[in-house]
């Protein structure tokens, strides 16, 4: 049975080690991130950075550098960017990131034409736009380690500030935090979370390891410790099993070709989503059905308009 | 002995407004503003949209400085960081996803300021409980604050400014969008945590009538001046009429009152302004 799960050779396979440990830990720092990407309405900004770090990475592949390094300077270059022009209006924020965000990826689109045609490859736009967590060396473990560390430690220290300003700036800043500073510290951290997921998972499905497990768990808990508790738990759980299916998958029939890991572990983020939705309007259900069977039912659902039902439905 | 005998008003101030002026992009948004604010008295602090009620929150919370006057915390000029001042925005628009507790809301009026991750402890817990009872918010205690209603929030927000242990409390059009009987739960409850506790409590409304019970004093702004004093002594014709800078009909109709701006206010500081204050149901 174990034998069947765990294909002959796969803990002995120095690049399924290296996925492993590297893989975990961006799958951590990613949804760690994601929780307060969700909770502030970055989602929008978080995608963008990853788009930007294309036209790094893609640059650092044209003169033949590490693309980590192209992606981490240039997401890090791009949230500047963003802070600069955004102000603290949404809707000239979002506008702000869009412009970036096109710029960026005509460059991006220019970097991989140049360097696919030099060099006659295609292998290293997929690698770029869609990862791969098997190429990744050894040697990289520690610039990972650190800058995940850098990530997970901006998060922590802005912990209680980042949850006061998403649910109201000025009652933050009235309180005497420093809401500007607080916000481009953590576009800091998004910025070097999104460019450790885009070397792994790929630049266009890096979103989705960034916000899928942490919507996920804003599903399954209504603490803020606990949600960042769920968005790691579900972030390492679907890369991990990622990593066993897509080497597995070299074992399937009928070519035995392998398939990306990258598809397994967005896969997996989407059912976990899935599962924790319907989960969650389940119990809500119940809740519904409990508070109209006990005698103050009618007044209980009538005084709170936007229940848990309406919470469920609004997400979509 | 010299200057212990300071009057009982004074020595109760906890915030002064001294001749706060305030211009914005070229256009004067407060005129000369003067008002003090005392330890247990409820202050209303009435004007239509766009009179300056805002910007006097801001002079007060120090997110604006102003461009002349000076703004005295208990007669200190008033620190960069104050914890002295609870702040509750107009009603806030919070994500039904929001994985916050009405009990953590509170909990961060304790430390939502401090840097790093909090400990879990006893104190702090029964600290946020005996607020979540003052404000009789146990009941939602442990609801999401998106599946709050509009009263309810309110209260989880009172408490989350109360537990920093304010001296002045401010809220910025607490009863807008609340129906009937939150509304009066909300002036009630305010009303006795400014007697109580012996706080300053200033509530920025458009609409006077539902605060008239439980006001003190009376800050009335029209086109970024400010009049104030106890109700009798600032809604009337002759105060408001100057105020405005034009004649005011003041009505009491069955213990409400209706102010009547006319509708000429060419001197308004903000033109697109309400020109009529009028009480709802009678409107």
């Amino acid at each position: 049975m174990l034998k069947a799960i765990f294909e002959p050779g796969l803990f002995a396979s120095e690049p399924v080690r290296v996925a492993v440990v590297v893989g975990g830990a961006v799958a951590l720092v990613s949804a760690v991130v994601g929780v307060f990407t969700v909770i502030r309405g970055q989602s929008f900004a978080g995608h963008s950075l990853g788009d930007l770090g294309t036209t790094g990475g893609s640059g650092a592949f044209l003169v033949g550098a590490n693309p980590l390094w192209g992606f981490v300077s240039f997401a890090i270059l791009g949230a500047g960017a963003m802070e600069l022009f955004g102000g603290r209006r949404p809707r000239a924020r979002d506008m702000a990131t869009g412009i970036v965000l096109g710029a960026g990826l005509g460059i991006a689109a220019l970097f991989l034409y140049l360097g696919t045609t030099e060099r006659n490859t295609t292998g290293a736009t997929i690698t770029i736009l869609f990862g791969s967590m098997f190429v990744i060396r050894a040697s990289m473990i520690p610039v990972f380690a650190l800058l995940s560390v850098l990530a997970l430690a901006i998060v922590a220290l802005c912990y209680r500030p980042l949850l006061l300003s998403a649910v109201s700036q000025d009652v933050a800043s009235a309180r005497g935090v420093p809401v500007r500073t607080v916000g481009v510290l953590y576009l800091l951290a998004m910025a070097v979370a999104v460019s450790l997921s885009c070397v792994t998972i790929g630049a266009i499905l890096s979103t989705a390891v960034l916000i899928g497990p942490a919507a996920a768990a804003l599903r399954l808990t209504k603490r803020p410790g606990l949600a960042i508790f769920w968005a790691a738990v579900i972030g390492l759980a679907v890369t991990w099993i990622g990593i066993v299916l897509a080497y597995d998958s070299y074992y399937w029939p009928p070519a035995g070709r392998g398939w990306p890991v990258s598809f397994f572990v967005v896969a997996l983020v989407l059912a976990v989503y899935l599962l924790a939705d319907f989960a969650s309007r389940h119990r809500a259900r119940r809740a519904g059905a409990r508070a109209l069977a006990s005698s103050e039912g009618p007044t209980a659902v009538a005084g709170r308009p936007r229940g848990p039902e309406s919470t469920v439905l609004g997400a979509g | 002995m010299n200057g212990a005998f300071g009057s009982a008003a004074r020595r109760n101030e906890v915030l002064s407004l001294d001749g706060v002026s305030l211009w914005l992009s070229g256009r004067e948004i407060l005129h000369e503003v003067t008002f003090s604010l005392h330890a247990g008295e409820l202050t209303g602090l009435i004007g239509s949209n766009g009179a300056g009620k805002t910007s006097i929150f801001k002079v007060i919370l120090g997110l604006e400085a102003p461009s002349a006057g000076r703004v005295l915390f208990a007669g200190q000029a008033r620190p960069r960081r104050n914890r002295s001042i609870g702040y509750v925005p107009q009603s806030i628009g919070l994500d039904p996803d929001m994985p916050l507790r009405a009990r953590d809301l509170v909990a961060l009026g304790l430390d939502g300021d401090r840097f790093g991750i909090p400990l879990p402890s006893r104190s702090r817990r029964q600290l946020v409980d005996e607020m979540l009872e003052a404000v009789d918010a146990r009941g939602f205690a442990d609801a999401r604050v998106g599946s709050l209603s509009g009263g309810e929030l309110q209260r989880a927000l009172i408490a989350h400014a109360l537990i920093a242990k304010p001296r002045l409390l401010l809220l910025d059009e607490p009863l807008a969008n609340l129906d009937i009987r939150s509304e009066q739960e909300v002036v009630a409850l305010l009303a006795t945590i400014a007697k109580q506790q012996r706080i300053a409590v200033l509530i920025s409304a458009h609409e006077m009538n539902p605060l008239l019970p439980v006001m003190d004093r009376v800050v009335y702004v029209a086109s970024g001046r400010a009049a104030t004093g106890s109700t009798d002594e600032v809604v009337r014709e002759d105060v408001l009429s100057a105020l405005y800078g034009h004649h005011v009909d003041v009505l009491h109709v069955h213990g409400r009152i209706l102010v009547v701006a006319g509708s000429d206010e060419v001197h308004h500081a903000e033109p697109e302004s309400a020109r009529t204050v009028v009480p709802r149901g009678l409107g």
